[in-house]
């Protein structure tokens, strides 16, 4: 891949997208025919509540350079409150991600509505360039 | 995984994928994936032919697992599992990778595209490889419909229903049913009476021994999923008992409260405190305004007035100490039919009507030339009481804005042209003007009636004014000017009662909802269908479904063509008394199963009890019928005892690595 030249890289997302809010907002934003950086690589979960720690500590420890989490708004979990546990995880990764010597803003917590395509747009734009800023996970370049 | 044997299908969705992804070269890339077999193309993936070609491969080849790289599995994916099905594979083998609405539409560097969906099928093929067949579970469902909302959707939908032999119980939340179209003096395209079309249908609906009407009530909270809904409703109390009540209209007739604003004429009339909401009301129960009535405010003061409603009763019917009450429902599916709000015109106050008497909306003009309306048929200017020679109608308030309400009324330009046509009939000599940004007559006879307003006189400009003004002195009127788009010049109209054709939004209940019955809006703040075409009525909670204004804008035929459509979706659910729902739920491998039970509060439904094996072995169990298949024990769970099926742990890190590593 083209990664040498520091800071001209194209990051790689991994966004786990709960199906009844976020996953829709990013359908409606295809059908909108809305453009958005080519770096984020969708997983569909049911509810955010079904994102593991361990799922965005694999996808940092494979290279992505950040992660993504998008949900309903609290109070409109399309499961009730699984959103709500989400956010405990998220809280809690990040600060396993700090002991690490990892950039907790390489993971992104998000309530992304099935009508918030534009959110979902500006939310990609903005994290890909964050990262752009933030550089390579130095756990890619730990490996080589 | 050797042993699996993946097919991918890659639809070109005519140009809509084609146009940005290289078929040919991700056809190529993904016959490379371990695993697959099979790779093929084809225009239309979920035509026929398309799905014939899905099956006939899936023989040929013995395909185990299947990807179909198209659109998203929020639209197809439950029929590409049936044409799994047909084909003797089991439906949940299935991996949608899609390359449309995350790819081909979003993207338009062909490179760039073509690289993302070899990623995105790529990550499909490697879950699609440790999919598990999967059972549909089949559960009990109650036969019985709760509708929310009363007006001509709901009627409509419990009418169909009842017909059909399930008990429906319509919940309304204001003293009558009816809704908005009792409100109505005629409708378009034919112009005929609303009230001759709704009351006998109100009247269907009382008689009907399936049909519960709970008038005065609101839903308080709902539990279970589809086909075992519990709702819980709340009965405002009406001070009046249903039971003892004969309609005799005695109350409301000697009631000494007299000049309360009339919610059902728009305020143009004035109603009792105890009342009925308009005559042909059903149920025809009155109930006490607590907020106007002198016996209850006296109690504010520690003081017993009035009772005269009391003791005019001849059935003994009014009750003063009558509290609110709570009745649970046992329903099998709901169908929202909550319907519209009128856009408040103050929030356009350029068109005064805030500020000027003589500057009204349409529903008020309804009540106006309504035969049993305040003024019975009369129009009126609010000013002084005589009838205008001159009504002006402006199209399009809150309406079809570049921001804030972009979405078009879908009733405004009839409503309008059945307005003129109305004043001409009733006042030949009137003067009528249409201000219009374009007429929409897009309904079957609506053009008809387009074209016979023009041939009546009426006058009709394009384009809005910008603002509204008063002339001064007695003889005072209202005036405008208006770029003229059919005459290309400024002109200046005059005019005496000026008609705004507003919006509709959606209700303040609608929040409410989103979250009681787990379903979502769109950006206009409706309802959102899980398919503008392919399933305009149901909502992403299974076992709710919409009718009505409540999903968008619509005029009466589209409703009621909404609202039966509704009917028929719940019979198809309810008619069996058993139904299919999807086996993505959680279960516990006991064996790995600490017996924690830290699952067991984090769901959201109940579903996780904890059990004592024979051997003394504390479990976790799932009740399957209760589990909606959210994946949140899964997360939970710190020995990876609860699997998630089709979307378990070890598929999910497999799409993590493919999406990070080629």
């Amino acid at each position: 891949m083209e990664l040498e030249n520091e800071g001209e890289f194209e990051p790689r997302i991994v966004a786990f997208l709960c199906n009844w809010c976020s996953y829709a907002g990013s359908d409606i934003a295809g059908l909108q025919r809305m453009k958005y950086p080519p770096t984020v690589r969708i997983i569909r979960v049911m509810c955010s509540g079904r994102v593991e720690p361990s799922f965005i500590l694999e996808a940092l420890k494979d290279g992505a350079d950040g992660v993504l989490v998008g949900g309903c708004h609290i109070g409109d979990c399309h499961y009730i409150s699984g959103n709500k546990k989400c956010v405990a995880r998220i809280v809690l990764t990040k600060e396993l991600l700090k002991q690490l010597g990892i950039n907790p803003e390489r993971l992104r917590l998000e309530w992304i509505s099935s009508s918030e395509s534009g959110k979902f747009v500006k939310i990609v734009e903005d994290f890909t360039k964050d990262l752009k800023q933030m550089g390579q996970n130095p756990l890619k370049t730990l490996e080589r | 995984m050797d042993k699996e044997r993946i097919g991918v299908f890659l639809c070109h969705c005519g140009t809509n994928i084609a146009h940005t992804v290289d078929i040919e070269k991700v056809k190529k890339y993904a016959e490379s994936l371990p695993g697959v077999v099979f790779v093929k193309d084809y225009k239309y993936m979920c035509s026929d032919p398309g799905q014939r070609l899905i099956k006939e491969s899936i023989n040929e080849n013995g395909l185990t697992k299947v990807v179909i790289a198209a659109c998203t599995p929020r639209l197809h994916e439950s029929t590409f599992r049936e044409t799994l099905r047909e084909a003797g594979l089991n439906p949940y083998t299935l991996e949608i990778a899609n390359i449309r609405e995350h790819c081909s539409w979003v993207h338009d560097k062909r490179e760039i595209a073509t690289e993302k969906a070899e990623d995105i099928i790529r990550m499909a093929a490697m879950k699609a490889g440790l999919l598990e067949p999967l059972e549909e579970r089949e559960i009990e469902a109650v036969k019985e419909v709760l509708i929310i909302g009363g007006g001509i959707a709901g009627i409509s939908t419990a009418l169909v229903l009842a017909n059909s032999g399930l008990k429906t119980y319509i919940v309304e939340k204001e003293p009558s049913i009816g809704g908005k179209m009792a409100q109505l003096d005629k409708t378009f395209p034919t112009l005929d009476c609303s009230a001759c079309i709704l009351t006998p249908l109100m009247v269907d609906v009382d008689r009907n021994p399936l049909i519960e009407i709970l008038s005065y009530s609101e839903v308080e909270n709902v539990e279970g999923y589809i086909g075992n809904f519990k709702v819980k409703v709340r009965r405002k109390s009406k001070y009046v008992r249903e039971d003892l009540c004969t309609s005799c209209g005695l109350c409301w007739e000697k009631c000494p409260s007299k000049k309360i604003a009339n919610e059902f004429d728009l305020g143009l009339n004035t109603r009792t405190a105890i009342y009925i909401p308009f005559p042909q009301a059903v149920p025809a129960i009155p109930v006490i305004d607590t907020e106007n009535c002198r016996y209850f405010q006296g109690l504010k003061e520690g003081k017993e007035r009035c009772k005269i409603c009391k003791k005019e009763c001849p059935v003994e019917a009014v009750d003063y100490t009558m509290e609110e009450s709570f009745i649970e429902l046992d329903v099998g599916a709901i169908v929202v039919a909550t319907g519209y709000e009128i856009f408040d015109a103050s929030q356009k106050p350029q068109y005064g009507y805030d500020k000027y008497e003589d500057v009204i909306i349409g529903l008020e003009f309804e009540r106006l030339i309504s035969a049993s309306g305040p003024t019975e048929g009369e129009i009126i200017r609010p000013s002084n009481g005589k009838i205008p020679m001159s009504v002006t109608i402006l199209n399009c308030i809150g309406s079809k804005e570049s921001d804030g309400n972009q979405w078009c009324c879908r009733y405004g330009c009839m409503a309008s042209l059945k307005h003129a046509l109305q004043i001409k009939e009733k006042y030949p000599e009137a003067e009528v003007n249409i201000c219009f940004t374009d007429i929409r007559a897009f309904g079957k006879g609506y053009e008809e009636l387009y074209r016979r307003c023009r041939k009546t006189g009426i006058n009709f400009i394009k384009g809005l004014p910008s603002e509204i003004y008063e002339t001064y002195g007695d003889e005072k009127h209202l005036y405008f000017t208006v770029f003229d788009g059919l005459l290309n010049e400024v002109i200046r109209v005059d005019t005496e009662l000026l008609v705004l054709q507003v919006n509709m939004v959606s209700p303040k209940e609608t929040r409410e909802l989103v979250k009681k019955l787990g379903l979502c809006t769109s950006e206009d703040g409706f309802f959102q269908e899980a398919h503008a075409k392919l399933r305009p009525i149901e909502t992403p909670t299974p076992g709710v479904f919409l009718a009505g204004t409540c999903q968008g804008p619509k005029d009466i035929v589209d409703v009621v063509c909404h609202a039966k459509g509704a009917g028929g979706d719940v019979l198809k659910l309810l008619q069996k008394g058993t139904i299919k729902i999807e086996p993505i739920s959680a279960e516990v491998n006991e064996e790995l199963c600490s017996g924690c039970g830290m699952c067991e509060p984090v769901c959201p439904y109940g579903a996780i009890v904890m059990e004592v094996k024979e051997d003394e072995k504390r479990v976790a169990k799932v009740i399957q019928a209760k589990c909606v298949g959210c994946g949140t024990c899964a997360a939970t769970c710190p020995s990876d005892a609860i699997i998630a099926h089709n979307f378990t742990t070890e598929q999910i890190i497999a799409q993590i690595r493919a999406a990070v590593s080629p």
